[in-house]
């Protein structure tokens, strides 16, 4: 299972400091990480909402450190994309995986899969025992259709204001954090009916 | 991509004030009164999920209208759905609030209930519905009505296995079984793309088609395709999806025990008989059928998996399939050894025909986790197997990060099993380290967990030599990887002497043996320094300079491992090669210095737990510290070999120390500081710092205390360093302090050794003054024993 989905920052920000993250879409799969386990019993609602956020920034933490020491030692340069080229945009994203150690934040070991696609970070955070090949693949698919139906190669803010096309997408493929072994058929009958709920 | 734009939006949604918040909620009340909702009504809801979503900290919507948001979940249209359940999942759940359980629920809601669910009586409320749902639901309905069923109740597993009861785990087994293995075969009515045909067109069935375009001739998998899909289809593509999750949850070997328990003896031996053949499987309980056709099915997908797709991603989904067929198979057959025997022949020939393939790399890995697990059991040579997964996929992938990432688990997760079963895995650690000097951020945390299963007594010269070159081997790598790349990429000048260095005949020899896949050909190379000198401009590559900063890390871990279980004769040759790599290091230039610290760090650990190592080893321990040159270049170092020499060459540590050692060894210290202390440093070079000369002077008087004729020898030194001192500064001390501190010093020595009995005790007191002793020791005990009696016989 996929614990969560996230679209951050991984350039610098100016209002942040040089290792933060701007998180600008999160989903966490599934029911929250402390509920079922003994240490956070106790905490109120409210703190579990906040634990979880602390969390899920830190996981963008992460993954931000992992994308600039790996585009540092390639040594490639960024190449900004026009909106249209997001086949391009994709192809040249680098891509890579960090072991998040068990508690470091989730309570058992994760791996965060994750595409840097020029100032933005798209990372699939998967559970043990995961398929990586599928989420790899997944993980590319969802991101092209980020940058396309969120025109996020511009300049506009459609990932803050129109998230909930995101939340469609991911309910299609990748309903609930399962990935799901599509093959091109399938996979078109999904994105014609995500095509149409963002047509409205 | 990322503008100032969506950076002031979030500022605006974190800063909003509390009068315009309740402005907004009040405007929001009123759009939502309509059953329509418009589009300034969707951009509102946005909005408000921005607001709620921007800050960390929960905002409390007014309950009414909360309440309108639990309402509109349940709206037959999906936006509705959508944007109500985004808006409740970034605030509380109200007190009480019970979504009505009696209507089906939609994904959207369903997904709200799980992220909000506080206990397990939760989970399986909403299990119970789902499962109600699925047995009850209309023959027409939307398609998609219940296609969250199953990643619901996967994402319920995940947490908490426990929500499902026997008669559910039951039911849903034999869901999936009628899912998996009887699918429709035909193909469903195509997707309509709007348009011309109105009424429904009464077509002659098609059956299904596989990935390369010949008709079907078997049940229904996810790699089938067709115009559209049935419901059953779809469900079997869900099922599969969650299948391996399934099994590993309720098919561990811990829960058949509990099974076996409950079945009759009949059903045992038809079991056994069944599993031997793969005929009908009707007779088998709800389980042992889930097995079987989770059997049948991967087989299926694993000869399916060799037709020619027409297109990429169903190439990619086909390597992913055999991925996925292969940890099922294994699953099984952990559950139940004897299919192992119907499974062996399908799994050799897999690996037989995609070893040779490098794009099949990462299917080959759950091969080799099958061969691991029941390679034993059917007596397979695995020998080929370990050969491409530790000599081939290291030296031709090295710079596959997914490859990396789970080879290394692979390793971490199944070391046991090797160190057991593969015994040559320690010989491959110059290849896997390959890994690591590729891309050592990401692979650092691994090595960690690995390189003490890769140290052994019999390689461990060789492994502290390969990780003192890392960076090397990081340099070469680039160097190989620029020398397949295209040439034209490389700005004209830059690396021009590596590059031609690697490609020269004469040095091929040295980056040959960095690039070797096993060890035992050799603990190092002899023209160390001449590889260093071909890569001195590496030394500002990034991936160079981020590999040496792993370096120290990985260095404690190996010493920490290697006291474990070295004699002291290995421990020996590894202080020399610690004396010996000190100055035979890649120039990076923290580097050097961080190397240094480790390496004093250890040879103290080392020389503490067996001090007669500097005995032993003292003709080099002397040759070192002997050496003035060392004082500068080395400063960190060179002090704690003095320190050694002072504190461990003695007759105590290790009887063969003879007088004339220790008189030899406090010649060739003196001289030493006789010489920084006569003279400015040589050009280029800092002060030496006061650490040094104290501890020589302290080394020294150490020694002098055991050989008490050398005592006059130390009293005019230090006489004399008085003298020179009073008239002011001097050449080899730049800082007053520091110069008082050294004198000082000087002085309490002197004193010192003017009284040579207790000078010895008190400059190397012996150890059973130093530990302490608490009770045993007879002049703490009698306070603490009057204290116990007193306390016992005071009752109050």
């Amino acid at each position: 299972m996929v614990r969560c989905f996230l679209i951050h920052t991984v350039c610098p920000v100016s209002a942040l400091s040089a290792g933060e993250s701007r998180v600008l879409y999160s989903r966490v799969f599934g029911p929250d990480d402390g509920v079922l386990s003994e240490r956070h019993r106790e905490l109120s609602p409210e703190e579990r909402r906040l634990l979880q956020k602390e969390k899920v920034a830190a996981v963008a933490r992460q993954v931000r450190s992992a994308v600039s020491l790996s585009r540092e030692s390639s040594g490639r340069l960024i190449v900004e994309t026009m909106p249209g080229e997001e086949n391009l945009a994709l192809q040249d994203a680098d891509c890579g995986v960090v072991r998040l150690r068990a508690g470091d934040p989730f309570s058992e070991e994760t791996s965060a899969l994750w595409l840097g696609v020029q100032s933005l970070g798209f990372t699939l955070v998967c559970e043990p025992h995961e398929n990586l090949l599928l989420a790899e693949g997944t993980l590319r698919n969802l991101t092209r259709h980020c940058l396309e139906h969120l025109h996020m190669l511009g300049q506009g803010s459609e990932v803050l204001l129109k998230s909930n096309r995101i939340d469609v997408l991911l309910s299609r493929l990748l309903p609930h954090g399962q990935l799901l072994f599509l093959n091109h058929r399938f996979a078109q009958s999904l994105e014609k009916e995500v095509a149409a709920y963002m047509a409205k | 991509m990322y503008s100032h734009a969506s950076e002031s939006l979030i500022k605006q949604a974190r800063e909003i004030q509390e009068s315009e918040l309740q402005k907004f909620y009040s405007r929001l009340m009123k759009m939502l009164q309509g059953k329509e909702l418009g589009h300034d009504t969707v951009d509102s809801l946005q909005r408000l999920h921005l607001i709620l979503s921007a800050t960390k900290y929960t905002r409390t919507l007014p309950l009414e209208l909360q309440k309108r948001f639990v309402a509109l979940l349940s709206s037959p249209a999906e936006q509705h759905q959508v944007l109500s359940a985004a808006v409740l999942r970034e605030t509380l759940p109200l007190t009480g609030q019970e979504l009505n359980y009696n209507h089906q629920l939609n994904s959207h809601a369903a997904g709200l209930l799980l992220s909000q669910a506080v206990s397990r009586g939760d989970l399986s409320s909403l299990c119970t519905q789902l499962l109600r749902n699925l047995e009850s639901r209309p023959s027409e309905g939307p398609t998609h009505s219940l296609m969250h069923t199953l990643p619901v109740l996967n994402s319920v597993l995940t947490h908490s296995p426990e929500c499902l009861s026997e008669d559910q785990m039951t039911l849903v087994s034999k869901k999936l079984v009628d899912w998996l293995r009887y699918a429709s075969v035909m193909q469903g009515v195509g997707t309509s793309s709007g348009g011309f045909f109105t009424g429904p067109r009464s077509r002659q069935p098609v059956p299904i088609a596989e990935l390369d375009g010949s008709v079907s001739g078997d049940f229904f998998t996810v790699l089938c395709v067709g115009q559209g899909f049935t419901e059953d289809q779809w469900m079997n593509v869900y099922s599969f999806s969650m299948l391996r999750h399934w099994l590993l949850t309720y098919h561990s070997s811990c829960s058949t025990t509990v099974d076996a328990d409950d079945r009759s003896e009949v059903d045992g031996s038809v079991v056994s008989m069944v599993s031997a053949t793969s005929s009908s499987s009707r007779l088998l309980p709800p389980k042992e059928r889930l097995r079987e056709k989770a059997f049948q099915y991967c087989q299926r997908l694993i000869e399916q998996s060799d037709r020619k797709a027409h297109k990429k991603t169903d190439t990619e989904l086909q390597k992913a399939c055999l991925v996925e067929a292969v940890c099922i198979l294994d699953c099984v057959c952990v559950e139940d050894a004897s299919l192992v025997y119907r499974t062996f022949p399908c799994i050799k020939a897999l690996f037989g025909r995609l070893s040779s393939e490098l794009s099949y790399a990462r299917v080959l890995l759950p091969i080799a986790q099958f061969y691991l697990n029941h390679g034993e059991i059917a007596a397979v040579d695995c020998e080929n197997v370990w050969k491409v997964v530790f000599g081939r996929f290291p030296t031709e992938l090295f710079n596959d990060p997914f490859l990396a990432h789970e080879l290394l688990r692979f390793l971490r997760l199944n070391l046991e099993s090797i160190e057991l079963r593969v015994p040559q895995y320690t010989r491959y650690f110059p290849n896997l380290l390959k890994f690591l000097a590729w891309d050592s951020p990401a692979m650092v945390d691994d090595f960690v967990d690995l390189l003490p299963s890769m140290v052994t007594t019999g390689t461990a010269v060789e492994l502290l030599h390969t990780l003192l070159d890392l960076p090397c081997l990081s340099a070469t790598l680039v160097l190989q990887h620029r020398s397949t790349c295209l040439p034209i990429s490389e700005p004209v000048g830059r690396s021009f002497v590596s590059l031609d260095a690697f490609r020269n005949p004469s040095f091929r020899g040295l980056f040959l043996f960095l690039l070797r896949t096993e060890a035992g050909s050799g603990d190092t190379m002899d023209r160390l320094s001449t590889l260093h000198e071909l890569l001195v401009e590496a030394a500002d590559w990034p991936r160079v300079t981020q590999c040496a900063r792993t370096v120290p890390v990985l260095l404690h871990v190996f010493f920490n491992t290697i006291v474990t279980i070295a004699d002291e004769k290995l421990l020996a040759h590894l202080i020399l090669v610690l004396l010996e790599r000190s100055s035979l290091l890649l120039n990076i230039p923290a580097y050097i210095k961080e190397i240094h610290r480790v390496f004093s760090c250890h040879l103290l650990r080392l020389c503490k737990l067996h001090p007669s190592l500097v005995v032993n080893q003292s003709h080099e321990l002397l040759e070192f510290a002997g050496s003035t040159a060392n004082v500068y270049s080395k400063e960190e170092l060179y002090t704690h070999v003095v320190w050694v020499l002072g504190e461990y060459l003695s007759v105590s540590c290790d009887s063969r120390c003879s007088v004339s050692l220790i008189t030899s060894c406090f010649e060739a210290l003196e001289a030493v500081l006789f010489e920084i202390t006569s003279s400015a440093p040589p050009t280029g070079m800092v002060c030496p710092a006061p650490k040094v000369i104290n501890t020589l002077m302290s080394a020294l008087a150490k020694l002098a205390s055991r050989s008490h004729d050398l005592i006059p020898r130390v009293s005019l030194f230090l006489s004399k360093l008085r003298t020179v001192t009073r008239s002011g500064s001097v050449a080899w001390c730049s800082d007053e302090e520091d110069l008082v501190a050294i004198v000082t010093r000087g002085e309490e020595l002197w004193s010192l050794l003017k009284a040579p009995g207790v000078a010895q005790s008190v400059l190397t007191p012996p150890p059973h003054v130093i530990a302490p002793q608490w009770h045993r020791d007879t002049n703490v005990a009698l306070p603490l024993q009057l204290r116990a009696l007193t306390s016992l016989t005071h009752s109050q």
